[in-house]
Parts: structure tokens; sequence; C-alpha cells
């Protein structure tokens, strides 16, 4: 799926740069620095109110930085228009929202087809298959209304993936979920991981960060730390033994 | 570039994107759908209303008024013994009523006003257009003022007024009126009194003679032109011209109705505007997370923008379909109800009707586009 893996090591997929963000008088971010490698799973954490949306919309190409650089797979998007950070979003980016997301009157496949549709052509079959990867190929005729949330948010994980995006973002993609359907989202999360995608995952949660490489904490709007987190392989097997059956169905 | 067929899918997912989001949000729609229906049924009904009833009536106003008068050949005055000579040379069947006028200076008060003698069961035939408040003159020395000349002496019906004049021998008359009735016409009438002939025969000592004499028959041009030949040869102190003085108070009328017909027409279509921007604006509203959604996953303002213009044109031409059909049914109901006549049902007005709630749709989508170009999907998918 990635072809290049060989470098994932080395090459920065994003660099923050000294990043602040202010809405009026509230300032969201302050100085902030970090590095996401390719390959690599970033966890960002901190308690409500600490700028973590408003990072993950900069990094995501929605929003503008007030001071500091962004530079998004070698290219410094900190300064570019609206209509520029659209085609950056399209081409890069696969978003994963809190809220699911997805337009209310469209089936599992069409929200699928629409992140097709805007990043260059639709092809049902691939769309399907993608469904088919997070375990919904039966559902894919459904209506949003007519999924579960954790349902829902797998197609917005299908939707999110289907343009083979340099970085994959998530804001809170657990927050909604109860705890066996946020599990089954995490190994969809752990499965893109582990075939090489660049993963930077917003949360409340301290089992989700931990299946990331890093967590970065952020407080008040200043990045408190990062620390390594300990790889996790023996949980992982354990957590993946549901999504591994759905996974593997089609494999 | 990709392959054409590949683009034609994009096309065809676009389309399918967009009979979507109406199909599956049918009830919405429904709103917006009918809102233009309305005012698309309400235009065609105006406009067909508008274009057919003033041709029908000017056939039946043809067949109503005056279009032959008998004047003197010598520029004098007629001699109603002639004027019933002439008459026996008209058809009966095709007469649909002869009026003598005779016009005679008066005086009320020093001032001058022209009274009219004719004979009042003939005219209210040949112009049932006349709209008299109060009554039609019946008793002796009953008069009707024009509304014109009423209003200048502040007459009432009911009131009395003395006059006074010169007849043609130069000998001075005195005689009392009664106001039974005012009358309007919009025309040159509203500014006369019209009393019984044989009334104003009694009050100058003459009698015998009009000024004119307005005949309405029921015939066509060429026979007419025909009949009035006949009557000055026979009757060579007669001369009997066409008259087009019906289809000028027609014109008038017609004009009226014209302009009422186009103001209402602006204002629905400025009405139909404000629902459909409105409703185009709620919907905006309601849709901002998905407009948002789009935007996150690569849409720009401008696919967003020829989404809703696209949904737009669709339902203006959905309603301009709808309100099509039901303008013609509209039209035929006032026509029936309020004319008492049917409209001949042109549907070849059914596209135009189209075209223009199209139109009128797109450019009430104008704003509402504009907002929707300007949703930021950082702050609408932020929603905590
Ligand atoms: N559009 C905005 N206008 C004003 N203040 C904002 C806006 N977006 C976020 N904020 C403020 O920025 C701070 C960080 O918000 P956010 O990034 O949403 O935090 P988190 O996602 O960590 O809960 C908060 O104080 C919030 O009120
Ligand atoms: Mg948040």
């Amino acid at each position: 799926m990635l072809d290049a893996q060989t470098d994932a090591a080395t090459e920065k997929t994003l660099e923050i740069q000294g990043i602040t963000k202010s809405f009026g008088a509230v300032h969201a971010l302050s100085d902030i620095s970090f590095t996401v490698n390719r390959g690599e799973w970033i966890a960002i954490m901190g308690p409500s109110g600490s700028g973590k949306t408003t990072m993950i919309n900069i990094i995501g190409c929605m929003d503008r930085p007030t001071s500091g650089a962004v530079i998004l797979d070698g290219e410094d998007v900190s300064s570019l228009s609206a209509e520029e950070l659209t085609v950056i979003r399209r081409d890069k980016i696969g978003l994963v929202f809190q809220q699911f997301h997805l337009v209310p009157y469209l089936t599992a496949v069409e929200n699928v087809m629409v992140a097709q549709y805007y990043h260059s052509l639709v092809d049902e079959n691939e769309a399907l298959q993608a469904l088919d990867r997070v375990g919904l190929l039966e559902r894919a005729r459904h209506l949003p209304r007519q999924l579960s949330g954790g349902e829902q948010q797998r197609v917005c994980v299908a939707r999110a993936l289907i343009n083979s995006p340099k970085l994959i973002l998530a804001d809170e993609p657990t927050g909604n979920l109860d705890e066996s359907n946020g599990k089954i989202v995490m190994d969809l999360f752990r499965q893109l991981h582990a075939e090489g995608s660049t993963i930077v995952v917003v949360t409340h949660d301290p089992d989700v960060a931990a299946c990331a490489e890093k967590t970065i904490v952020l407080e008040y709007g200043r990045l408190a730390r990062i620390t390594d987190n300990p790889p996790q392989t023996g949980k992982v097997e354990q957590a993946g033994e549901t999504a591994q059956t759905t996974l593997d169905k089609q494999a | 570039m990709p392959p054409k067929t590949l683009k034609t899918k994009n096309k065809t997912f676009l389309f399918r994107m967009l009979a979507m989001s109406l199909v599956r949000r049918r009830s919405r729609m429904a709103v917006a759908l009918v809102g233009i229906a309305i005012g698309a049924t309400v235009l065609l009904g105006m406009v067909s209303i508008s274009y057919d009833i003033p041709r029908q009536m000017s056939l039946e106003f043809r067949s109503y008024g005056a279009n032959m008068v008998f004047v003197s050949a010598a520029g004098a005055q007629v001699a109603l013994a002639d004027a019933e000579q002439a008459r026996k040379l008209l058809p009966a069947e095709q007469l649909v009523g002869m009026t003598p006028f005779r016009y005679l200076n008066i005086r009320h008060n020093r001032v001058p006003y022209t009274a009219v003698g004719t004979d009042f069961a003939a005219v209210q035939k040949t112009s049932p257009y006349w709209q008299v408040s109060g009554e039609w003159p019946k008793g002796p020395n009953e008069v009707l003022a024009g509304a014109d000349a009423a209003e200048y002496a502040r007459l009432k019906p009911g009131m009395e007024l003395a006059i006074d004049g010169v007849n043609s021998k130069g000998s001075r008359f005195r005689g009392k009126i009664r106001v039974s009735g005012v009358v309007k016409t919009g025309g040159k009438e509203d500014g006369f009194f019209f009393m019984a002939l044989p009334d104003m025969e009694k009050l100058t000592g003459e009698s015998g003679v009009a000024d004119v004499i307005e005949l309405s028959l029921s015939a066509a041009e060429a026979d007419l032109k025909q009949l009035a030949g006949a009557v000055h040869e026979t009757v060579p102190s007669l001369e009997a011209r066409l008259v087009r003085r019906v289809t000028q108070s027609e014109a008038a009328v017609l004009g009226k109705l014209k302009m009422l017909v186009t103001l209402v027409t602006g204002i629905v279509l400025v009405l139909t505007m404000i629902c459909v921007a409105t409703t185009m604006m709620t919907v905006v509203m309601e849709r901002r997370y998905e407009i948002g959604l789009k935007k996150a996953l690569g849409a720009g303002s401008r696919a967003i923008a020829r989404e809703f213009l696209a949904e737009g044109l669709v339902l203006g031409l959905a309603g301009g379909l709808l309100g099509g059909v039901c303008g013609l049914l509209f039209a035929q109901l006032i026509s029936v109800e309020v004319f008492a006549r049917t409209v001949s049902l042109r549907l070849n007005f059914i596209p135009v009707t189209v075209l223009v709630s199209a139109l009128v749709t797109m450019t009430a989508c104008f704003w509402p586009v504009r907002r929707a170009m300007r949703v930021d999907p950082a702050v609408v998918l932020r929603g905590e």
C-alpha cells in the first residue's frame, strides 16, 4: 500500500515548528514543536480545552497557525490560502472525527465514494473493498442512521484511508463509542499502522494513547512533554483478535 | 489526464449524490418545491388570464358599444326622422341599439357645462360599462351627472340645481334638474350631464334633432362599411361613419388590467424569490456539517456552489413544471369563477414557466450559496 517503507524511519511526514494559535485573546496553542516521521503513530493527549482539536485542525490543513511553520510532506503549508489548503487536505490527509460526520442521505459505500469524488475519481469496487477492510461489506448499502455508532465510525475509517493519504488524523475517534466498539476502531488503526500508515490520534483515553509509539501531552496550549510508549506487542495481539477476524476475511 | 470513461463516472456520481439528496431528503425538499410551485402557479395563472381575458373581452365589448354613428352630412344637426328612415335600412337582428345624443351648452351658477340629451334605455343597452352610483333617471327632469362634473359642482344624487342657457334661435331658457345618479366611465362622459332627450326638448323648446346618433351593430367591419354606404345613398342628409371609440375605451380598461397583472406578477416574483431564498438559506444552515465535511474531504467552494446550484436548478425546473400545470388549472378556475368564461389552455406557456421558475430559483440561491461557500470546516466540525 505504501511504497516507500524502506526509508520510513528517516523521512519526516510532518514537522511542527514553534506554532502558536490565538483566537482573539484566547491563546489556544503557544510555541509547539514536534516531528512525526513516516509510518509513526503519535497520540496527542491533554485535558479538555488544552488545544488538541486546534492542533489537529492545523495539522489537517483546516486552519492556519497564527505563527510558526507546519511542514507537511516537505511543504510549508502554514501560510497557504483556504483554497490551497483544501487541495493539500484532499491529496494528503485522511480525517476521522469524534462525531463521525457522514453525509446523512448517502449510503456507507456512497460516503466512501464522496472522498474519492473530491480527491480524484470514484470507483465503487475500490470503495466496497475499503468497507470490506473495516468489516462492513454487508452494510455497504445502509444509510448512516441504520448503522450503529461503531459501524459509522468504521465507515469513516474506510473513507479516511480510501485515497491512501500521507497522514491519517483522528480527533477522539473513540470518544463517542462504547468500549467494545472503541476497541474495534483502535484495531483498525493498529492494522493501518502495521501496514505503514502515519497516524496522529487525539484522545482522552490513556489506553488508546498507549497504542501509539509516542504521546504528546498538551496542557493549557503548551507542550507539557513527549513520552515514548513501551511497545505493546502482547496487547496488540490480544485486543487485535476481534478486528483480525474481520480484517482477514478478504485479505 | 484520466480517461473519459472515468471522468463520466465522476459526473454520474455527482448526479447520484444530487438525486439522493433530493430523494432521501424529500420532505425537506417538498417544502421548497411547494413554494416554487405556488409561485409558478400564481404567475402562470395571472399571465394566462391577462393574456386571454382581454382577447375575449374585446369580443364582448365590440358586441356592446357603438361601432357606427350617424352625423349630418352638412355638418349641422341630424333630424331624428332621417335617422328613423335610415334605421329601416339596417338588418334588425344585427342592431343591438341606437342611441341619440344631443349636446347643449347650459350654465349652473354661471359656470358652463355640457348637457347631453339621450335615451337612457338605449344607453343602458349599448354601454353596459357605465358605472352609475345612485339611480338611473326615471322621472321628468332627472339627470345623470358625470363624475367629474359632479365633483366640480359638488353634486350628490338627490340634489336639485337650477340651470339656464340659450337655444339655437337665441332665446333664453331656464329650468330645474334633479341629479338621480353619478356616472363614471373613465372617458369624456364624466364631464357631462345626461338628461332624457324629451326633457331637453321641453327645456329648449326645440325638438326632433340630435347631434349624433350612435349605433351598435353586431356585424363584421366589411358589412358595416357597406351598410354605411347604403345609408348615405338612401338618406343623403346623413353620413354614417364607423367608429373606433369602443376599441379606445377597451384599450383603456385592458391597459389598466395589464398594469394590475404586471404589478401582481412582479410582487409574486419577488415573494417567490424571498421564499426560495429563505428556504435555501435554512437548508444551507441545516447542512453546514455536511458542507464542512465535504470541504474537509477536499471539496472546493466552487464544487459546493455547483452542488447547491444544481439542486436549485432541479427544484426550479420541477417546481416550474408543477406550477405550470397547476397554473393553467388555476387560470381556468379563476376565469370561470370571476369572468364566467373559460380560457384557452396554452400549453406552450408551460416551458416558459419552467424556464422562468428555474431562473428565479437560481437567482434566489445566490445568497444561500454564498453562505455555503463560506462555511469553515474547522468551525462546524469542531462542534463539541
Ligand atoms: N474558533 C474559536 N474561537 C475562539 N476560541 C476558540 C475557538 N476554537 C477553540 N477555541 C478555544 O481554544 C482553546 C482550545 O480548544 P480546543 O482545541 O477545542 O481544545 P480541546 O480539543 O483540547 O478540548 C479553548 O479554550 C477553546 O475555547
Ligand atoms: Mg477537542
